[in-house]
């Protein structure tokens, strides 16, 4: 099949980018999107013009290091898929393409589709732990941890950071990512003694990084590849609320002496 | 070269302990002045820079994703071994040791992996007590699966998902020595040379890949723990962005590299499309518990497969290795499909893959026992291939898949050149000539959470390495190396574009130096190997500029130190003059077909060292003791 491209190109963060339109010709519908834009690249190497730059690394929908909005969906709107699962079978000859980078203050673009999320990180290293060290812990099997619950926290952290939940939001805000680690530490015994502390740091870490607030439209839940249900966010609400009601721990000075 | 393995004596049950009793230790008020760099984020790296920053030494880590979530870690399906015997079926960590050394054809150093296996229950521990979600019983106990060859449930699992919650496991213990101060993490950063200063490791020179800044970084003592090689072959299941350039570059600083010719490819992945394909997908080969691998026994057959009668189909795992039927070993595997395919009996485009039919297990147990065990597997097989896997066999075909070969390293994994360590699949440790499933986790994070921390004390403590600032000569003049080779790279400006030749590369080894070599072959492919470096050298295109985000010109690095690369890997394998795991030797094998081992002459590690550009690579040997496993032929019949 053939198709029309039009992606978004951006020299770096300080350039205002555009639209330019590609063609893209014999495509198989075996390959992959990416592999599409692979073969639209390497045409433009021969060229000797510049290739579209956009991220990709395991391209098994496992790394979330892919990232681009086709026809104004994150991923390209089948269900539990990420852009570099989505083969081009979904699309037909002679059909107008459009690919852009995630778009959301906390992500700015770097080069044409490749945008920086290290905010997702700031969140994480706020709280999305569990404060132990390597070593002396309790033998694996000492503390059973009933079934249903591994397996809801495991739901949770099924999460492959993405950002497609940011960039679909129509305010850019990060609260499924941050719910689906603050639920699935809060759901296992191991998470427990911090929930509180966990779920107030990495709110306000998302607030501060420039993440819009939640107004439980859903659409996140919509194009996440792991289908990450919104349900997390009710639970994420309660931790929330949970701590502001207990209040920061207090500091108390350790046993010297 | 003079290789010292620093195996610590005394019965194999008791080095470790031993080694840690006797090991120098760095006061705890002094870590704080010992700065360590971490090249690396995947389960070995983040596991390392996360532990030893929680001891205090000042850590730089380094990854060219994004985020250290990233790494090509977080791909692994199937699961992690450990001997915990939670299952009492006969499990200790002998028996993962001896499983270990058998299932790598006697070609590992054993007293390696009797440490791996005696820490493999504490990983286990330690993950949950991060909060791995790990699959677990009714009764609220963890859950395990055979896997890959074994005999007995020593596989823990989270869905399949496994590599994910390990990573994001260690990913979230950095995270916490990030927010503590201990560890500077540098995502986007791809380290270009390790700078080697009075025989010592002293530091690296990196680029900062979205702006293209060219940075020096001190340290008194380096960790490389960045992957393996397998995307030499072009396509592997590998992520994209695996590459042996920090191995190699070691390599060239005089960090010999062990054992290139191991190479394992798995026997169950979706087969190739076309020339478009840009990696191959593997099906974690858990689903080899309930599928039956088959080809039809005309030649030519092509027929639909639900045309096929019983009685014209050959189940020929089963009908060759009768006792461990379709759960064979990998290597076995995956030259078993070979043979059938060579035979003219392979099946779809091209006569390349074999068939892997869950007909009989559904009937057995239903469609939604099946569903829930491999659910994810059969949704990401129809994504890929557009076929429905309940209805029609799934199609399969070996694919590169992990490499055991790798730097060689001490008992202290750490490489010939002292102060640098090599952890995880980077390194040549553990696996010998074939690695078992569900063992490479286990060997990156015994080698980050438990191993490192306590041999990187060691070192720092009994060598206190002088301190070597960035203004160094070697500093300058490795700075000046790597920028000089970047503007080389751009001033090509050729006509190929790096991935034509990059496949072409990758080609002529799945060809020659694939699932079977021979001395023919591979010397046609070493004299061919330079012939496409030069052309690589003279005619490859690599737009833009240094100065930018520019993904070509980190592809075109990665891709030239293939080109090097590719050549010791054929040379080990032309030296190799047995069947071994991983490297078969049409030459070498028994009348029935499988691979001869030649202990008398090959049981060592060949460990080549770096002569200079042009100059052949010396060959050192560092032979293989077994104390405690008779060395057996390994038969899976
Ligand atoms: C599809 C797949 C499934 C697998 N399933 C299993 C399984 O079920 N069980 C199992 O035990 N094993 C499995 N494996 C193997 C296992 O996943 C890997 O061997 C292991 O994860 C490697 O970990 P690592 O930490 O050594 O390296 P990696 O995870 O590859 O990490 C390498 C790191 O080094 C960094 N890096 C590399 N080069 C540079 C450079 N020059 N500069 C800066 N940074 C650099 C990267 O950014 C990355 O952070 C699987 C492998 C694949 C491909
Ligand atoms: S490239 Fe890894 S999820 Fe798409």
């Amino acid at each position: 099949m053939n198709l029309t491209l039009k992606v978004w190109r951006q020299k770096n963060a300080n350039n205002p980018g555009h639209f330019e339109t590609y063609q893209a010709r014999d495509v198989i519908e075996d390959m992959s999107f990416l592999e599409m834009l692979d073969v639209v690249n390497e045409d433009l190497i021969a060229q000797g013009q510049e290739p579209i730059a956009f991220d990709s690394d395991c391209r098994e929908g496992i790394c979330g290091t892919c990232s681009l909005v086709i026809n104004g969906i994150p991923h390209g709107g089948h269900k539990g898929t990420t852009v570099c699962q989505l083969h081009m079978r979904r699309f037909h000859d002679g059909q107008t393409i459009t690919v852009e980078p995630w778009r959301a203050r906390a992500f700015p673009i770097l080069r044409d589709l490749v945008c920086d999320r290290t905010a997702f990180d700031k969140i994480i290293q706020a709280g999305g732990f569990v404060s132990v060290n390597t070593g002396g812990t309790p033998d694996a099997n000492a503390l059973p941890v009933p079934k249903t619950d591994a397996d809801l926290a495991m739901d949770a952290a099924a999460c492959i950071g993405c950002g497609a939940c940011v960039a679909t939001c129509k305010n850019a805000s990060a609260m499924l990512f941050v719910a689906a680690k603050v639920s699935q530490l809060a759901l296992l015994p191991q998470g427990k003694p911090e929930r509180e502390r966990r779920a107030l740091n990495m709110v306000r870490a998302m607030d501060e990084a420039g993440f819009g607030a939640c107004t439980v439209t859903g659409a996140c839940e919509a194009v996440c590849p792991k289908e990450v249900s919104l349900s997390f966010i009710a639970r994420l609400n309660r931790e929330f609320g949970r701590a502001l009601l207990k209040g920061e721990p207090k500091k108390s000075s350790g046993g010297a002496g | 070269m003079k290789l010292d393995a620093q195996i610590p004596s005394g019965p194999i049950a008791q080095k470790w302990d031993r080694y840690k009793f006797e090991s120098k230790l760095v006061n705890p008020a002094n870590k704080r002045k010992f700065d360590i760099i971490v090249v690396g984020s995947g389960l070995a790296g983040a596991s390392a820079a996360a532990s030893l920053g929680e001891l205090g030494y000042q850590v730089k880590c380094f990854c060219f994703q994004d985020s250290p979530r990233r790494a090509h870690s977080i791909a692994a399906q199937g699961g992690i071994n450990a001997a915990k015997n939670y299952q009492n079926d006969g499990d200790s960590v002998y028996r993962l040791f001896y499983d270990t050394i058998k299932g790598g054809d006697f070609r590992a150093r054993e007293a390696n992996v009797y440490r791996l296996a005696q820490v493999s229950v504490n990983i286990i521990d330690q993950c949950v007590a991060q909060g791995v979600p790990f699959a677990r019983e009714y009764g609220g106990l963890l859950a395990n699966r055979s896997f890959g060859g074994a005999q007995v449930s020593r596989t823990f699992y989270a869905r399949g998902q496994t590599g994910q919650q390990l990573l994001l496991g260690a990913y979230q213990a950095l995270c916490r020595q990030i927010s503590a101060g201990a560890v500077k993490m540098f995502p986007r950063t791809e380290m270009l040379d390790v700078v080697v200063v009075d025989g010592a490791a002293k530091g690296i020179v990196a680029r900062d890949l979205v702006s293209g800044e060219i940075s020096l970084h001190a340290a008194d003592a380096v960790v490389l723990a960045t992957g393996g090689y397998g995307n030499v072959f072009f396509l592997s299941t590998n992520a994209k962005g695996c590459n042996v350039t920090a191995t190699w570059r070691a390599y060239k600083k005089g960090a010999a590299f062990a054992n290139p010719c191991y190479t394992q490819i798995h026997p169950t992945c979706i087969p190739v499309s076309g020339e478009h394909q840009s990696k191959l997908t593997l099906m974690s080969e858990s689903l080899r518990n309930d599928g039956r691998v088959w080809v039809p026994k005309k030649k030519g057959d092509q027929r639909a497969p639900q045309d096929i009668p019983e009685g014209e189909r050959d189940y020929y795992l089963e009908r060759k290795y009768p006792s461990f039927g379709n759960l064979a070993p990998r290597d076995i595997s995956s030259r078993a499909a070979k043979e059938a395919c060579d035979d003219g009996r392979g099946v779809g485009p091209g006569g390349l893959g074999v068939y892997l039919d869950f007909a009989d297990s559904i009937k057995r147990v239903g469609e939604d026992k099946i569903r829930e065990r491999y659910g994810n597997l059969f949704d990401m097989y129809e994504k890929i291939t557009g076929a429905n896997a309940y209805r029609t066999p799934m199609r399969i075909y070996p694919a590169v898949h992990y490499a055991m070969g790798g730097t060689w390293v001490d008992y202290n994994l750490m490489s010939s050149v002292p102060g640098l360590f090599v952890l995880g699949e980077a390194n040549f440790s553990d696996h010998g000539a074939n690695r078992l499933g569900a063992s490479a986790l286990m060997q990156g994070l015994a080698d980050g959470y438990f191993v490192a921390p306590y041999t990187i004390g060691h070192y720092l403590a009994s060598t206190k390495p002088a301190k070597v600032a960035t203004s160094h000569a070697e500093f300058k003049k490795a700075e000046a190396d790597v920028t000089a080779r970047l503007k080389r790279l751009l001033s090509i400006n050729g006509q190929r574009t790096v991935t034509s030749l990059h496949r072409e590369l990758g080609k002529l080894l799945w060809e020659k130096c694939g699932m079977a070599r021979n001395a023919a072959g591979l010397k046609e492919a070493l004299k061919r190997i330079p012939e496409l470096r030069e052309e690589f050298w003279k005619n490859a295109r690599v737009p833009g500029e240094n100065q930018s985000l520019n993904q070509a010109l980190e592809y075109a690095g990665r891709v030239a130190d293939f080109m090097e690369f590719a050549e010791l890997l054929c040379t080990d394998a032309l030296h190799r003059n047995e069947s071994c795991g991983g490297h078969f030797r049409t030459e070498y094998q028994t009348p029935d077909g499988e691979a001869q081992r030649d202990d008398q002459n090959f049981a060592y590690v060949a460990a080549w060292e770096y002569q200079g550009d042009g100059k052949p690579p010396l060959l050192n040997k560092e032979p293989l003791v077994y104390e405690e496993v008779h060395m057996s032929t390994r038969s899976y019949k």
